[in-house]
């Protein structure tokens, strides 16, 4: 999820609040595809990738577009309507109960020694890290991914080699929420969630790029592994209503000594 | 011409509850309360730029304070004054370590959002100010408490912390300061090739706000008699605060108020009447398309627009 994040800042320096809103429509739209069309979301996230794609270029195309030029402010703002919007529509659509998407992966779990793994988990984390992967691939190995990297470190250079910046800034920010839709598919049989956890959801993925390193997609990655590990420590040995505690004085520690995060390139 | 218009202005809003009905009259007490949040943000988030997202954590500091000294025989008149003064230490520590940092933009969001998280949690973990379930004042009605029968006492309170807010930031506006805040906004770094120092100044934007709506924090405690860590301290009452002043023009004196003319009522009357139909949210579907168009088409407000739009008519 963070990956997607770093993608679009990195890219675009542009903050996407609407992140977490896009997760849980992620999430709601396999848990439509599972009721009605009885698909398994460890199959569906790919078609939720897809549509999330779509939303992501129109989200992009239609309106970030229009302010790239503006302040930073001015993103965030429209960034936070756009994030209103889809939180409430998918309230008055799916109601304010939490859901959760059966698939019968979830109910699994090996054998391994002494540990029990929950197939679900190992099979959400795979995933993850094969998509961090292929997105690091994209980025570094392929001539689209190059075109995404230098308009993301010179947009003017870009547009005289003659990059079409804008296709690029909608294909990016498009990636960007597929990431965001697949995972939030591939958590929606573990997590429990409603269109409020949107933007718990998205605070929690601005700590992990913040601590990882805004633009860099190994740093998401890890910085995800931080947040969690900090969380599930601070779970253990204070009350578990106290766990963000520590991820929100790990980034305000971050912000003030390595405002670029443990892996960001300092700018 | 102006002070015309800005004397009839107030005793128009003096002259209301006498006309109003008992529903009315709530609605004008939040859009004065909403008004008030929104011109002490509008000091550090408008006129200085400095996007705060966590101005709510302000509003529980003042909120709390006034509510824990009530319950230790404090009278909130003067608790009301320690919680904002409180909710100033907090607003210059969080303003400390952004501008001494060089926090800007979205990295200095996110530092106000962490505090105001921080907060929350913090409240709704430790149980002598009330955990999760929060803090509730018993009713006693008497004035020397802050309580009144009459709902139209809360109205002329609301209306004086909305004008006394208006008020603090009309004198910023017209000193020296309040050009430097602007400046400040519009190119820091020549700013400060100039010789200002800017920290001085948006620490001073970052107090007065903070301690302006801790004030309004007591009252929002003693008007509704309850406070839940998740209502006065989570983002979105930042979301409230900040979206008013923007809709209307950040870093106008009349800005902020027209926002929360606009948009308290709207809010209100949405989730009157979709809320009865179980459509919760609309009226944040509505905050959200608004705020996009304002970003897109308004970039300064609704306020700028409507005075340019008047003062060319009159040409």
């Amino acid at each position: 999820m963070a990956v997607g994040l770093t993608l679009i800042f990195g890219v675009m320096r542009v903050v996407n609040f609407a992140h977490g809103d896009m997760m849980v429509w992620g999430m709601y739209l396999a848990f439509v595809l599972a009721t009605h069309a009885g698909l398994d979301p460890y199959l569906s996230f790919v078609a939720c990738a897809a549509i999330l794609f779509g939303l992501g270029l129109v989200v992009q195309r239609g309106l970030v577009d229009r302010i790239v030029e503006a302040p930073h402010e001015m993103q965030i703002l429209l960034l936070l309507g756009v994030a209103l919007v889809l939180e409430n529509v998918a309230l008055l659509v799916f109601g304010p109960e939490p859901a959760r998407v059966r698939s019968p992966l979830a109910r699994l779990t090996w054998e391994l020694g002494p540990l029990y793994v929950d197939v679900a988990r190992l099979v959400t984390f795979g995933v993850a890290i094969v998509l961090t992967l292929a997105l690091s691939l994209l980025l570094f190995r392929t001539e689209h991914g190059r075109l995404i990297r230098a308009s993301a470190d010179n947009p003017y250079g870009a547009l005289v080699i003659g990059a079409d910046v804008r296709r690029i800034y909608a294909v990016a920010f498009g990636i960007g929420a597929a990431c965001v839709g697949a995972a939030g598919a591939l958590v929606s049989p573990i997590l429990p969630f409603s269109p409020s956890t949107g933007l718990s959801l998205s605070v929690t993925s601005f700590n992990i790029v913040i601590i990882g390193g805004m633009g860099s997609l190994v740093g998401a990655f890890i910085g995800g592994l931080l947040v969690s590990v900090a969380e599930s420590l601070g779970a253990v040995f204070l009350k578990p209503s106290l766990k963000e505690l520590f991820s929100f004085s790990l980034l305000i520690a971050i912000l003030l000594f390595r405002p670029a995060g443990l892996f960001g390139k300092r700018s | 011409v102006r002070a015309t218009a800005t004397i009839l202005a107030l005793a128009v809003l003096v002259a209301l509850p006498a006309v109003l009905s008992g529903y009315a009259v709530t609605i004008f007490i939040l859009i004065f309360f909403y008004a008030a949040l929104a011109q002490a943000w509008n000091i550090v988030g408008g006129y200085a730029g400095q996007l705060s997202a966590g101005h709510a954590a302000f509003v529980g500091i003042g909120g709390y304070t006034a509510v824990l000294l009530f319950e230790r025989g404090v009278t909130p008149w003067i608790g009301m004054f320690v919680g904002a003064t409180l909710a100033a230490g907090l607003g210059a520590m969080v303003g400390y370590l952004g501008f001494r940092f060089g926090l800007r933009g979205f990295y200095f969001v996110l530092l106000t959002v962490a505090f105001a998280e921080i907060c929350r949690i913090l409240a709704s973990n430790i149980e002598a100010v009330g955990g999760a379930v929060g803090l509730y004042v018993t009713f006693t009605g008497d004035p020397r408490q802050f309580q009144f029968r009459d709902p139209r006492v809360y109205y002329y309170i609301a209306l004086a912390l909305m004008l006394g807010a208006t008020g603090v930031a009309a004198l910023l506006e017209r000193r020296r300061l309040g050009i430097y805040l602007t400046a400040i906004r519009e190119d820091e770094m020549a700013c400060e090739a100039l010789g200002v120092d800017t920290f001085k100044y948006k620490m001073l934007a970052m107090v007065v706000s903070s301690f302006l709506t801790g004030l309004a924090g007591t009252f929002y405690a003693f008007q509704t008699f309850s406070l839940q860590p998740s209502a006065v301290f989570g983002i979105p009452l930042s979301v409230e605060i900040i979206i008013r002043p923007i809709i209307g023009g950040a870093g106008t004196l009349l800005g902020p108020l027209l926002g929360s003319f606009i948009l308290t009522p709207l809010a209100e009357l949405s989730r009157h009447y979709f809320g009865q139909s179980g459509l919760h949210g609309a009226h944040l579907i509505v905050y959200g398309l608004l705020l996009v168009a304002v970003v897109l088409f308004l970039p300064q407000g609704a306020y700028p627009f409507l005075r340019r739009l008047l003062t060319r008519e009159r040409a």
